[in-house]
Protein backbone atom coordinates (compact mmCIF):
# COMPACT_ATOMS: atom_id res chain seq x y z
CA UNK A 1 0.00 0.00 0.00
CA UNK A 2 2.82 2.06 1.21
CA UNK A 3 4.30 1.35 -2.33
CA UNK A 4 1.40 2.69 -4.16
CA UNK A 5 0.84 6.04 -2.77
CA UNK A 6 4.80 6.84 -3.21
CA UNK A 7 4.77 5.48 -6.92
CA UNK A 8 1.84 7.79 -7.17
CA UNK A 9 3.49 10.37 -5.20
CA UNK A 10 6.38 10.05 -7.78
CA UNK A 11 4.23 9.94 -10.80
CA UNK A 12 2.30 13.57 -9.48
CA UNK A 13 5.76 15.11 -8.77
CA UNK A 14 6.93 14.05 -12.26
CA UNK A 15 3.67 15.33 -13.94
CA UNK A 16 3.94 18.86 -12.32
CA UNK A 17 7.59 18.95 -13.50
CA UNK A 18 6.94 18.20 -16.55
CA UNK A 19 3.89 20.61 -16.84
CA UNK A 20 6.05 23.26 -15.36
CA UNK A 21 8.51 22.57 -17.93
CA UNK A 22 6.17 22.47 -20.80
CA UNK A 23 4.32 26.28 -19.54
CA UNK A 24 7.51 27.63 -18.63
CA UNK A 25 8.56 29.62 -22.43
CA UNK A 26 5.14 31.24 -22.09
CA UNK A 27 6.13 33.69 -19.16
CA UNK A 28 8.51 35.26 -21.93
CA UNK A 29 11.31 35.46 -19.84
CA UNK A 30 14.21 34.72 -22.71
CA UNK A 31 16.87 34.89 -20.16
CA UNK A 32 15.00 31.97 -18.08
CA UNK A 33 13.67 30.30 -20.63
CA UNK A 34 17.42 30.19 -22.25
CA UNK A 35 18.79 28.95 -18.75
CA UNK A 36 16.19 26.45 -18.51
CA UNK A 37 17.46 24.85 -22.03
CA UNK A 38 21.03 24.89 -20.95
CA UNK A 39 20.39 23.03 -17.57
CA UNK A 40 17.95 20.56 -19.89
CA UNK A 41 21.20 20.24 -22.07
CA UNK A 42 23.56 19.53 -19.08
CA UNK A 43 20.60 16.86 -17.74
CA UNK A 44 21.08 15.10 -20.76
CA UNK A 45 24.68 15.12 -20.48
CA UNK A 46 24.65 14.03 -16.71
CA UNK A 47 22.06 11.20 -17.33
CA UNK A 48 24.64 9.61 -20.46
CA UNK A 49 27.26 9.82 -17.35
CA UNK A 50 24.48 8.26 -14.88
CA UNK A 51 24.46 5.18 -17.29
CA UNK A 52 28.05 4.59 -16.77
CA UNK A 53 28.34 5.46 -13.27
CA UNK A 54 25.25 4.57 -11.65
CA UNK A 55 24.11 1.77 -13.64
CA UNK A 56 27.11 -0.28 -14.99
CA UNK A 57 29.58 1.20 -12.14
CA UNK A 58 32.31 2.75 -14.26
CA UNK A 59 33.75 6.38 -12.52
CA UNK A 60 34.56 7.88 -15.89
CA UNK A 61 36.27 11.05 -15.28
CA UNK A 62 36.87 12.05 -18.92
CA UNK A 63 32.78 12.17 -20.16
CA UNK A 64 33.21 15.75 -21.50
CA UNK A 65 35.47 14.01 -24.81
CA UNK A 66 31.96 12.94 -25.86
CA UNK A 67 30.27 15.91 -24.86
CA UNK A 68 32.72 18.37 -26.87
CA UNK A 69 32.80 16.18 -29.60
CA UNK A 70 28.98 16.52 -30.11
CA UNK A 71 29.39 20.25 -30.53
CA UNK A 72 32.68 20.49 -32.49
CA UNK A 73 31.18 18.10 -35.03
CA UNK A 74 28.42 20.81 -35.38
CA UNK A 75 31.00 23.84 -35.74
CA UNK A 76 32.62 21.57 -38.46
CA UNK A 77 30.43 20.46 -40.46
CA UNK A 78 28.17 23.43 -40.20
CA UNK A 79 30.40 26.67 -39.87
CA UNK A 80 34.25 25.55 -40.61
CA UNK A 81 34.00 23.45 -43.95
CA UNK A 82 30.58 24.39 -44.49
CA UNK A 83 29.79 20.94 -45.65
CA UNK A 84 25.77 21.05 -44.45
CA UNK A 85 24.02 23.30 -41.64
CA UNK A 86 21.28 21.07 -41.76
CA UNK A 87 19.79 19.30 -38.47
CA UNK A 88 18.63 16.20 -40.11
CA UNK A 89 22.53 15.35 -41.07
CA UNK A 90 24.63 17.41 -38.48
CA UNK A 91 22.66 16.19 -35.66
CA UNK A 92 23.02 12.23 -36.81
CA UNK A 93 26.29 12.62 -37.81
CA UNK A 94 27.29 14.27 -34.18
CA UNK A 95 25.61 11.21 -32.71
CA UNK A 96 27.64 8.88 -34.93
CA UNK A 97 31.14 10.48 -34.81
CA UNK A 98 30.73 10.22 -30.90
CA UNK A 99 29.47 6.53 -30.86
CA UNK A 100 32.75 6.00 -33.25
CA UNK A 101 35.19 7.63 -31.22
CA UNK A 102 33.69 6.55 -27.67
CA UNK A 103 33.71 2.93 -29.27
CA UNK A 104 37.34 3.27 -30.12
CA UNK A 105 38.31 4.82 -26.79
CA UNK A 106 36.18 2.14 -24.65
CA UNK A 107 38.33 -0.57 -26.12
CA UNK A 108 41.65 0.32 -24.72
CA UNK A 109 39.98 2.30 -21.40
CA UNK A 110 37.71 -0.42 -20.20
CA UNK A 111 41.30 -2.64 -19.88
CA UNK A 112 41.62 -1.14 -16.85
CA UNK A 113 39.71 -0.82 -13.47
CA UNK A 114 38.81 1.40 -10.55
CA UNK A 115 41.77 4.20 -9.99
CA UNK A 116 43.27 3.33 -13.09
CA UNK A 117 39.97 3.13 -15.23
CA UNK A 118 39.26 6.99 -13.76
CA UNK A 119 42.71 7.94 -14.70
CA UNK A 120 42.71 6.76 -18.10
CA UNK A 121 39.47 8.02 -19.20
CA UNK A 122 40.37 11.48 -18.14
CA UNK A 123 44.16 11.18 -20.21
CA UNK A 124 41.74 10.17 -23.33
CA UNK A 125 39.45 13.59 -22.40
CA UNK A 126 42.54 15.39 -22.54
CA UNK A 127 44.31 13.80 -25.60
CA UNK A 128 40.99 15.15 -27.20
CA UNK A 129 41.17 18.86 -25.62
CA UNK A 130 44.66 19.69 -26.93
CA UNK A 131 43.13 18.22 -30.36
CA UNK A 132 40.89 20.57 -30.23
CA UNK A 133 42.90 23.30 -29.06
CA UNK A 134 45.82 22.79 -31.19
CA UNK A 135 45.12 21.07 -34.64
CA UNK A 136 44.42 24.03 -37.27
CA UNK A 137 42.68 21.61 -39.13
CA UNK A 138 39.81 20.41 -36.13
CA UNK A 139 39.06 24.54 -35.27
CA UNK A 140 42.04 24.36 -33.14
CA UNK A 141 42.29 27.57 -30.94
CA UNK A 142 41.68 28.50 -27.47
CA UNK A 143 38.86 30.68 -28.84
CA UNK A 144 36.77 27.74 -30.42
CA UNK A 145 34.44 28.76 -32.99
CA UNK A 146 31.80 30.76 -33.27
CA UNK A 147 28.61 28.91 -35.45
CA UNK A 148 27.60 31.09 -38.52
CA UNK A 149 23.79 30.35 -37.34
CA UNK A 150 21.94 27.88 -36.26
CA UNK A 151 21.27 24.48 -37.70
CA UNK A 152 18.75 24.90 -40.39
CA UNK A 153 15.87 22.07 -40.08
CA UNK A 154 14.35 23.02 -43.69
CA UNK A 155 13.48 19.88 -45.71
CA UNK A 156 12.96 20.38 -49.58
CA UNK A 157 12.37 24.45 -48.72
CA UNK A 158 9.88 23.24 -46.22
CA UNK A 159 10.73 24.60 -42.51
CA UNK A 160 8.70 22.80 -39.69
CA UNK A 161 10.32 24.72 -36.93
CA UNK A 162 12.56 27.37 -36.66
CA UNK A 163 15.41 27.41 -33.75
CA UNK A 164 16.63 30.62 -34.10
CA UNK A 165 13.60 31.13 -31.56
CA UNK A 166 14.60 30.67 -28.31
CA UNK A 167 11.09 29.07 -27.07
CA UNK A 168 11.33 26.94 -30.07
CA UNK A 169 14.98 25.75 -29.30
CA UNK A 170 13.88 25.28 -25.27
CA UNK A 171 10.46 22.51 -26.46
CA UNK A 172 13.01 21.14 -29.12
CA UNK A 173 15.32 20.38 -26.34
CA UNK A 174 12.85 19.39 -24.01
CA UNK A 175 11.53 16.84 -26.18
CA UNK A 176 15.01 15.58 -26.61
CA UNK A 177 15.70 15.26 -22.54
CA UNK A 178 11.92 13.30 -22.28
CA UNK A 179 13.08 10.88 -25.43
CA UNK A 180 16.36 10.06 -23.78
CA UNK A 181 14.46 9.43 -20.66
CA UNK A 182 11.87 7.40 -22.11
CA UNK A 183 14.99 5.35 -24.06
CA UNK A 184 16.96 5.23 -20.62
CA UNK A 185 13.55 4.00 -18.89
CA UNK A 186 13.18 0.62 -21.72
CA UNK A 187 16.83 0.48 -21.40
CA UNK A 188 16.80 -0.45 -17.56
CA UNK A 189 14.80 -2.78 -18.10
CA UNK A 190 15.87 -4.54 -20.97
CA UNK A 191 18.01 -7.71 -21.40
CA UNK A 192 21.02 -5.66 -22.00
CA UNK A 193 20.13 -2.74 -19.03
CA UNK A 194 19.75 -5.97 -16.80
CA UNK A 195 23.27 -7.49 -17.36
CA UNK A 196 24.56 -3.81 -16.81
CA UNK A 197 23.28 -3.24 -13.73
CA UNK A 198 24.51 -6.72 -12.95
CA UNK A 199 28.11 -5.76 -13.69
CA UNK A 200 27.80 -2.98 -11.48
CA UNK A 201 26.56 -4.93 -8.68
CA UNK A 202 29.04 -7.86 -8.99
CA UNK A 203 31.12 -8.09 -12.28
CA UNK A 204 33.13 -11.14 -11.31
CA UNK A 205 30.11 -13.42 -11.08
CA UNK A 206 28.99 -11.79 -14.31
CA UNK A 207 31.92 -13.52 -15.93
CA UNK A 208 31.22 -16.67 -14.10
CA UNK A 209 27.84 -16.96 -15.19
CA UNK A 210 28.62 -16.68 -19.14
CA UNK A 211 28.37 -12.82 -19.68
CA UNK A 212 30.80 -11.35 -21.61
CA UNK A 213 31.37 -8.82 -19.77
CA UNK A 214 33.78 -6.38 -21.44
CA UNK A 215 31.55 -6.28 -24.71
CA UNK A 216 28.88 -5.23 -22.44
CA UNK A 217 30.71 -2.53 -20.94
CA UNK A 218 31.63 -1.06 -24.56
CA UNK A 219 28.07 -1.25 -24.88
CA UNK A 220 27.59 1.01 -22.21
CA UNK A 221 30.32 3.14 -22.90
CA UNK A 222 29.46 3.89 -26.51
CA UNK A 223 25.68 4.74 -25.49
CA UNK A 224 26.86 6.82 -23.04
CA UNK A 225 29.29 8.83 -25.34
CA UNK A 226 26.86 8.74 -28.21
CA UNK A 227 23.95 9.99 -25.20
CA UNK A 228 26.90 12.81 -24.50
CA UNK A 229 27.18 13.17 -28.27
CA UNK A 230 23.93 14.53 -28.34
CA UNK A 231 24.06 17.03 -25.27
CA UNK A 232 27.25 18.52 -26.65
CA UNK A 233 25.70 19.35 -30.05
CA UNK A 234 22.39 21.15 -28.22
CA UNK A 235 24.87 22.96 -26.36
CA UNK A 236 26.84 24.43 -29.15
CA UNK A 237 23.47 25.32 -30.87
CA UNK A 238 22.77 27.00 -27.69
CA UNK A 239 25.76 28.66 -27.00
CA UNK A 240 26.07 29.45 -31.29
CA UNK A 241 29.81 28.20 -30.43
CA UNK A 242 32.19 26.01 -29.17
CA UNK A 243 35.12 25.92 -27.37
CA UNK A 244 37.62 23.70 -26.28
CA UNK A 245 36.63 24.33 -22.45
CA UNK A 246 33.80 22.06 -23.34
CA UNK A 247 35.99 18.92 -23.10
CA UNK A 248 37.95 20.13 -20.18
CA UNK A 249 38.51 17.97 -16.90
CA UNK A 250 36.47 20.88 -14.95
CA UNK A 251 33.36 19.91 -17.64
CA UNK A 252 34.13 16.75 -16.87
CA UNK A 253 33.96 16.93 -13.13
CA UNK A 254 30.99 19.14 -13.05
CA UNK A 255 28.68 16.48 -15.19
CA UNK A 256 30.11 14.13 -12.03
CA UNK A 257 28.83 16.28 -9.18
CA UNK A 258 25.70 16.83 -11.18
CA UNK A 259 24.89 12.82 -10.98
CA UNK A 260 26.25 12.80 -7.64
CA UNK A 261 24.34 15.75 -6.30
CA UNK A 262 20.78 14.33 -8.20
CA UNK A 263 21.60 10.65 -7.20
CA UNK A 264 23.49 8.06 -8.67
CA UNK A 265 21.64 5.35 -10.79
CA UNK A 266 18.35 7.05 -10.45
CA UNK A 267 16.99 7.72 -13.63
CA UNK A 268 15.66 11.35 -12.77
CA UNK A 269 18.75 11.61 -10.60
CA UNK A 270 20.73 13.37 -13.87
CA UNK A 271 17.33 15.70 -14.36
CA UNK A 272 17.16 16.60 -10.75
CA UNK A 273 21.34 17.21 -10.31
CA UNK A 274 21.51 19.68 -13.36
CA UNK A 275 18.32 21.69 -12.15
CA UNK A 276 20.30 21.52 -8.51
CA UNK A 277 24.08 22.45 -9.66
CA UNK A 278 22.71 25.29 -11.97
CA UNK A 279 20.34 26.56 -8.88
CA UNK A 280 23.14 26.13 -6.70
CA UNK A 281 25.48 27.69 -9.01
CA UNK A 282 23.22 31.10 -9.93
CA UNK A 283 22.06 31.04 -6.19
CA UNK A 284 25.28 31.44 -5.03
CA UNK A 285 26.72 33.80 -7.48
CA UNK A 286 24.57 36.55 -7.26
CA UNK A 287 25.92 37.17 -3.50
CA UNK A 288 29.67 36.34 -3.84
CA UNK A 289 32.08 36.01 -6.36
CA UNK A 290 33.79 33.41 -4.40
CA UNK A 291 30.67 31.30 -5.77
CA UNK A 292 32.74 28.33 -6.30
CA UNK A 293 33.63 28.16 -2.33
CA UNK A 294 30.20 28.35 -1.22
CA UNK A 295 29.48 25.75 -4.46
CA UNK A 296 31.84 23.28 -3.24
CA UNK A 297 30.85 23.69 0.60
CA UNK A 298 27.25 22.87 -0.46
CA UNK A 299 28.18 20.24 -2.47
CA UNK A 300 30.43 18.98 0.40
CA UNK A 301 27.47 19.26 3.01
CA UNK A 302 24.91 17.88 0.49
CA UNK A 303 26.75 14.46 0.01
CA UNK A 304 27.72 14.23 3.19
CA UNK A 305 24.00 14.25 4.80
CA UNK A 306 21.98 13.81 1.67
CA UNK A 307 24.15 10.11 0.36
CA UNK A 308 21.43 8.90 -2.66
CA UNK A 309 21.29 12.91 -3.62
CA UNK A 310 18.63 15.26 -4.20
CA UNK A 311 15.83 12.76 -5.44
CA UNK A 312 16.05 11.01 -1.77
CA UNK A 313 14.95 14.48 -0.30
CA UNK A 314 11.02 13.24 -0.57
CA UNK A 315 12.02 10.06 0.94
CA UNK A 316 13.84 11.54 3.77
CA UNK A 317 11.37 13.98 4.70
CA UNK A 318 8.56 11.50 5.25
CA UNK A 319 10.92 9.20 7.30
CA UNK A 320 11.54 12.20 9.66
CA UNK A 321 7.72 13.09 9.81
CA UNK A 322 7.02 10.01 10.64
CA UNK A 323 9.32 9.36 13.16
CA UNK A 324 8.50 12.49 14.89
CA UNK A 325 4.94 11.63 15.06
CA UNK A 326 6.07 8.10 16.31
CA UNK B 1 31.81 -45.95 -14.26
CA UNK B 2 29.81 -45.73 -17.72
CA UNK B 3 28.86 -42.30 -17.78
CA UNK B 4 30.88 -40.22 -20.48
CA UNK B 5 33.92 -37.77 -19.61
CA UNK B 6 32.43 -34.10 -19.52
CA UNK B 7 35.41 -32.53 -17.90
CA UNK B 8 39.29 -34.00 -17.87
CA UNK B 9 42.34 -32.58 -17.01
CA UNK B 10 46.08 -33.85 -18.33
CA UNK B 11 49.13 -32.37 -16.48
CA UNK B 12 47.51 -29.45 -15.17
CA UNK B 13 49.86 -27.35 -13.51
CA UNK B 14 49.66 -23.90 -11.73
CA UNK B 15 52.40 -22.49 -9.71
CA UNK B 16 52.51 -18.79 -7.72
CA UNK B 17 56.22 -17.58 -7.74
CA UNK B 18 57.88 -20.64 -6.34
CA UNK B 19 54.74 -22.52 -4.78
CA UNK B 20 53.57 -25.56 -6.77
CA UNK B 21 49.71 -24.87 -5.97
CA UNK B 22 48.80 -27.89 -8.11
CA UNK B 23 51.03 -29.98 -9.73
CA UNK B 24 51.00 -32.26 -12.60
CA UNK B 25 46.87 -33.18 -11.87
CA UNK B 26 44.84 -35.20 -14.57
CA UNK B 27 41.57 -36.19 -13.21
CA UNK B 28 38.46 -37.07 -15.26
CA UNK B 29 34.55 -35.96 -14.08
CA UNK B 30 32.05 -37.99 -15.77
CA UNK B 31 28.26 -37.80 -16.20
CA UNK B 32 26.60 -39.46 -13.77
CA UNK B 33 29.44 -38.88 -10.29
CA UNK B 34 29.83 -37.10 -7.82
CA UNK B 35 33.63 -37.02 -7.50
CA UNK B 36 35.02 -35.80 -3.98
CA UNK B 37 38.30 -33.11 -3.70
CA UNK B 38 39.71 -34.00 -0.66
CA UNK B 39 42.54 -32.05 1.18
CA UNK B 40 43.82 -30.00 4.41
CA UNK B 41 43.60 -26.60 3.87
CA UNK B 42 46.15 -25.56 0.83
CA UNK B 43 46.22 -28.66 -0.85
CA UNK B 44 45.31 -27.11 -3.49
CA UNK B 45 41.57 -27.68 -4.19
CA UNK B 46 40.02 -24.14 -4.88
CA UNK B 47 43.00 -23.25 -7.07
CA UNK B 48 42.10 -26.68 -9.29
CA UNK B 49 38.53 -25.59 -9.23
CA UNK B 50 39.66 -22.21 -10.58
CA UNK B 51 41.76 -23.83 -13.36
CA UNK B 52 38.68 -25.83 -14.37
CA UNK B 53 36.59 -22.44 -14.38
CA UNK B 54 38.73 -20.61 -16.03
CA UNK B 55 39.13 -17.74 -13.38
CA UNK B 56 43.22 -18.05 -13.26
CA UNK B 57 45.29 -19.52 -16.12
CA UNK B 58 47.09 -22.54 -16.10
CA UNK B 59 51.11 -22.49 -15.77
CA UNK B 60 51.34 -25.65 -18.02
CA UNK B 61 48.72 -28.30 -18.99
CA UNK B 62 45.14 -28.80 -20.25
CA UNK B 63 41.75 -28.47 -19.89
CA UNK B 64 39.57 -30.55 -21.99
CA UNK B 65 35.54 -30.73 -22.48
CA UNK B 66 34.28 -33.45 -23.88
CA UNK B 67 37.87 -33.67 -25.20
CA UNK B 68 38.11 -30.65 -27.19
CA UNK B 69 41.11 -28.42 -25.74
CA UNK B 70 39.34 -25.25 -23.85
CA UNK B 71 42.63 -24.48 -21.56
CA UNK B 72 42.23 -21.24 -23.38
CA UNK B 73 38.70 -20.11 -23.15
CA UNK B 74 38.08 -17.31 -20.84
CA UNK B 75 35.61 -17.94 -17.89
CA UNK B 76 32.02 -16.73 -19.66
CA UNK B 77 33.12 -19.10 -22.60
CA UNK B 78 33.58 -22.13 -20.27
CA UNK B 79 30.21 -20.88 -18.76
CA UNK B 80 28.62 -20.74 -21.86
CA UNK B 81 29.35 -24.09 -22.93
CA UNK B 82 28.04 -26.08 -20.00
CA UNK B 83 30.34 -25.94 -16.90
CA UNK B 84 28.99 -23.84 -13.74
CA UNK B 85 30.75 -23.10 -10.59
CA UNK B 86 29.76 -22.18 -7.09
CA UNK B 87 31.70 -20.30 -4.71
CA UNK B 88 33.51 -21.03 -1.21
CA UNK B 89 33.23 -17.25 -0.66
CA UNK B 90 29.45 -16.60 -1.15
CA UNK B 91 29.41 -14.32 -4.87
CA UNK B 92 26.26 -13.02 -5.01
CA UNK B 93 24.21 -9.81 -6.67
CA UNK B 94 23.58 -8.50 -3.00
CA UNK B 95 21.42 -5.33 -3.54
CA UNK B 96 19.25 -7.19 -5.92
CA UNK B 97 16.51 -9.68 -5.40
CA UNK B 98 16.93 -13.32 -4.92
CA UNK B 99 14.50 -14.17 -8.05
CA UNK B 100 16.82 -10.91 -10.37
CA UNK B 101 19.88 -13.19 -9.27
CA UNK B 102 18.50 -16.19 -10.64
CA UNK B 103 17.03 -14.44 -13.58
CA UNK B 104 20.37 -12.88 -14.49
CA UNK B 105 21.93 -16.15 -14.32
CA UNK B 106 19.21 -17.30 -16.71
CA UNK B 107 19.27 -14.58 -19.30
CA UNK B 108 22.85 -15.57 -19.96
CA UNK B 109 21.69 -18.43 -21.71
CA UNK B 110 20.36 -15.82 -24.51
CA UNK B 111 21.83 -16.18 -27.62
CA UNK B 112 23.28 -12.55 -27.65
CA UNK B 113 21.71 -9.34 -29.66
CA UNK B 114 18.25 -10.66 -28.57
CA UNK B 115 15.08 -9.03 -27.59
CA UNK B 116 16.81 -6.02 -27.44
CA UNK B 117 13.66 -3.37 -25.84
CA UNK B 118 11.65 -5.62 -24.10
CA UNK B 119 11.17 -6.25 -20.04
CA UNK B 120 13.77 -8.65 -18.97
CA UNK B 121 11.69 -9.14 -15.86
CA UNK B 122 8.55 -10.18 -17.88
CA UNK B 123 10.17 -12.87 -20.09
CA UNK B 124 8.34 -15.91 -19.22
CA UNK B 125 11.94 -18.85 -20.28
CA UNK B 126 13.91 -17.28 -17.73
CA UNK B 127 11.09 -17.50 -14.79
CA UNK B 128 10.56 -20.85 -15.95
CA UNK B 129 13.75 -21.73 -15.25
CA UNK B 130 14.19 -19.59 -12.27
CA UNK B 131 11.05 -20.84 -10.47
CA UNK B 132 12.42 -24.50 -10.68
CA UNK B 133 16.30 -23.70 -9.11
CA UNK B 134 14.57 -21.70 -6.56
CA UNK B 135 12.36 -24.56 -5.43
CA UNK B 136 14.98 -27.42 -5.95
CA UNK B 137 17.21 -25.34 -3.78
CA UNK B 138 14.29 -24.47 -0.85
CA UNK B 139 14.63 -20.64 -1.65
CA UNK B 140 11.05 -20.04 -3.18
CA UNK B 141 9.21 -18.38 -0.11
CA UNK B 142 12.35 -15.76 -0.23
CA UNK B 143 12.39 -15.10 -3.88
CA UNK B 144 11.38 -11.43 -3.58
CA UNK B 145 13.83 -10.51 -0.86
CA UNK B 146 16.92 -8.63 -1.07
CA UNK B 147 19.64 -11.25 -1.13
CA UNK B 148 21.82 -9.07 1.30
CA UNK B 149 19.13 -9.91 3.29
CA UNK B 150 19.60 -13.66 3.45
CA UNK B 151 20.66 -15.70 6.67
CA UNK B 152 24.03 -17.18 5.64
CA UNK B 153 23.09 -19.86 4.94
CA UNK B 154 20.40 -18.93 2.23
CA UNK B 155 22.96 -17.23 0.65
CA UNK B 156 24.82 -20.82 0.20
CA UNK B 157 21.63 -22.10 -1.40
CA UNK B 158 21.23 -18.90 -3.91
CA UNK B 159 24.83 -19.31 -4.95
CA UNK B 160 23.62 -23.04 -6.20
CA UNK B 161 20.61 -21.48 -7.49
CA UNK B 162 22.15 -18.92 -9.81
CA UNK B 163 24.50 -21.34 -10.75
CA UNK B 164 21.64 -24.12 -11.88
CA UNK B 165 20.02 -21.14 -13.83
CA UNK B 166 22.73 -21.17 -15.89
CA UNK B 167 21.73 -24.80 -17.06
CA UNK B 168 25.04 -26.59 -16.46
CA UNK B 169 26.59 -29.73 -17.21
CA UNK B 170 29.36 -29.71 -15.21
CA UNK B 171 28.87 -28.32 -11.67
CA UNK B 172 32.25 -27.37 -10.16
CA UNK B 173 31.16 -26.74 -6.05
CA UNK B 174 33.82 -25.40 -4.02
CA UNK B 175 32.43 -25.94 -0.26
CA UNK B 176 28.59 -25.66 -1.05
CA UNK B 177 27.44 -26.87 2.97
CA UNK B 178 29.85 -24.32 4.45
CA UNK B 179 27.93 -22.69 6.75
CA UNK B 180 24.85 -24.45 6.19
CA UNK B 181 22.40 -25.75 8.96
CA UNK B 182 22.01 -29.13 9.66
CA UNK B 183 18.64 -29.01 7.15
CA UNK B 184 20.13 -27.36 4.90
CA UNK B 185 22.78 -29.54 4.81
CA UNK B 186 20.62 -32.27 4.06
CA UNK B 187 18.56 -30.59 1.59
CA UNK B 188 21.35 -29.58 -0.69
CA UNK B 189 22.61 -33.21 -0.58
CA UNK B 190 19.39 -34.30 -1.39
CA UNK B 191 19.45 -32.00 -4.23
CA UNK B 192 23.13 -33.33 -5.43
CA UNK B 193 21.52 -36.57 -5.39
CA UNK B 194 18.85 -35.98 -7.83
CA UNK B 195 21.66 -33.51 -10.03
CA UNK B 196 23.66 -36.37 -10.47
CA UNK B 197 22.17 -38.66 -13.04
CA UNK B 198 22.50 -35.66 -15.70
CA UNK B 199 25.47 -34.11 -14.01
CA UNK B 200 28.91 -34.53 -13.31
CA UNK B 201 29.72 -33.10 -10.05
CA UNK B 202 32.96 -31.99 -8.70
CA UNK B 203 32.59 -31.34 -4.64
CA UNK B 204 35.01 -29.99 -2.45
CA UNK B 205 33.99 -30.35 0.55
CA UNK B 206 35.15 -30.57 4.67
CA UNK B 207 31.93 -32.41 5.42
CA UNK B 208 33.12 -35.79 5.89
CA UNK B 209 29.72 -37.71 6.30
CA UNK B 210 28.22 -35.42 3.34
CA UNK B 211 31.49 -36.68 1.04
CA UNK B 212 31.36 -40.28 2.02
CA UNK B 213 27.67 -40.50 2.05
CA UNK B 214 27.25 -39.20 -2.29
CA UNK B 215 30.55 -39.61 -3.79
CA UNK B 216 31.25 -42.21 -6.30
CA UNK B 217 34.84 -41.14 -6.49
CA UNK B 218 37.31 -39.60 -4.13
CA UNK B 219 40.54 -38.15 -4.92
CA UNK B 220 42.89 -36.94 -1.89
CA UNK B 221 45.02 -34.18 -2.78
CA UNK B 222 48.05 -33.21 -0.31
CA UNK B 223 50.71 -30.52 -1.29
CA UNK B 224 49.25 -29.79 -4.98
CA UNK B 225 49.66 -33.10 -5.70
CA UNK B 226 47.04 -36.10 -6.22
CA UNK B 227 47.69 -38.50 -3.36
CA UNK B 228 44.97 -41.14 -4.42
CA UNK B 229 42.25 -41.54 -6.53
CA UNK B 230 39.69 -43.89 -5.92
CA UNK B 231 36.44 -45.10 -4.20
CA UNK B 232 35.25 -44.22 -1.45
CA UNK B 233 36.11 -47.43 0.47
CA UNK B 234 39.28 -47.87 -1.46
CA UNK B 235 40.29 -44.54 0.10
CA UNK B 236 38.91 -45.01 3.69
CA UNK B 237 41.13 -48.12 4.13
CA UNK B 238 44.04 -46.77 2.28
CA UNK B 239 47.12 -46.42 4.57
CA UNK B 240 48.71 -43.89 2.41
CA UNK B 241 45.62 -41.20 2.29
CA UNK B 242 45.32 -42.51 6.90
CA UNK B 243 48.82 -40.99 7.19
CA UNK B 244 49.13 -38.10 4.88
CA UNK B 245 45.51 -36.86 5.83
CA UNK B 246 43.03 -38.46 7.36
CA UNK B 247 44.84 -39.30 10.18
CA UNK B 248 43.17 -42.10 12.84
CA UNK B 249 39.65 -43.10 12.21
CA UNK B 250 38.16 -40.99 15.62
CA UNK B 251 39.41 -37.83 14.22
CA UNK B 252 37.69 -38.17 10.52
CA UNK B 253 34.42 -37.75 11.47
CA UNK B 254 35.22 -34.29 13.13
CA UNK B 255 37.57 -33.01 10.94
Amino acid sequence: MRSLTTSRGRLAAIAAGLLLLLMFPQFEQDFYTELVTRTMILAIFAISLDLLLGYTGLISFGHAAWFGIGGYVLALLGTQYQVTNSLWLTLPAAIAVTALASFVVGLFVLRTRGMFFIMVTLAFAQIFYYLFHDVKSLGGSSDGLNLRGKPSTAINGWTPFDLTETATLYYFVLALMVAVLVFMAALLRSPLGRALQGIRENEHRMAAIGFPVLRYKLAAFTLAGSIAGLAGYLYAVLGGGVNPELLSWHQSADVLLMVILGGMGQLLGGVVGAFSFVLLQELTSTFTKDWHLWLGIVIVLLVLFLPDGMISIAARVKALVRRSRA
Amino acid sequence: MTGEVLLSTVGLSRRFGGLRANDNISLELRRGQVHALLGPNGAGKSTLINLLSGDIPVSSGKVLYRGEDITALAPHERSRIGIGRSYQKTNIFPGFTVQENCRLAAQSREPRGTRIFSDAAAYRPYLVVVEEALDRTGLSDVAHRRASELSHGQQRQLELAIMLCTSPKVLLLDEPLAGMGHEESLRMIELLRGLVASHAILLVEHDMDAVFSIADVVTVMVNGVVLQTGTPQQIRASSEVQNAYLGSEGEVSHV
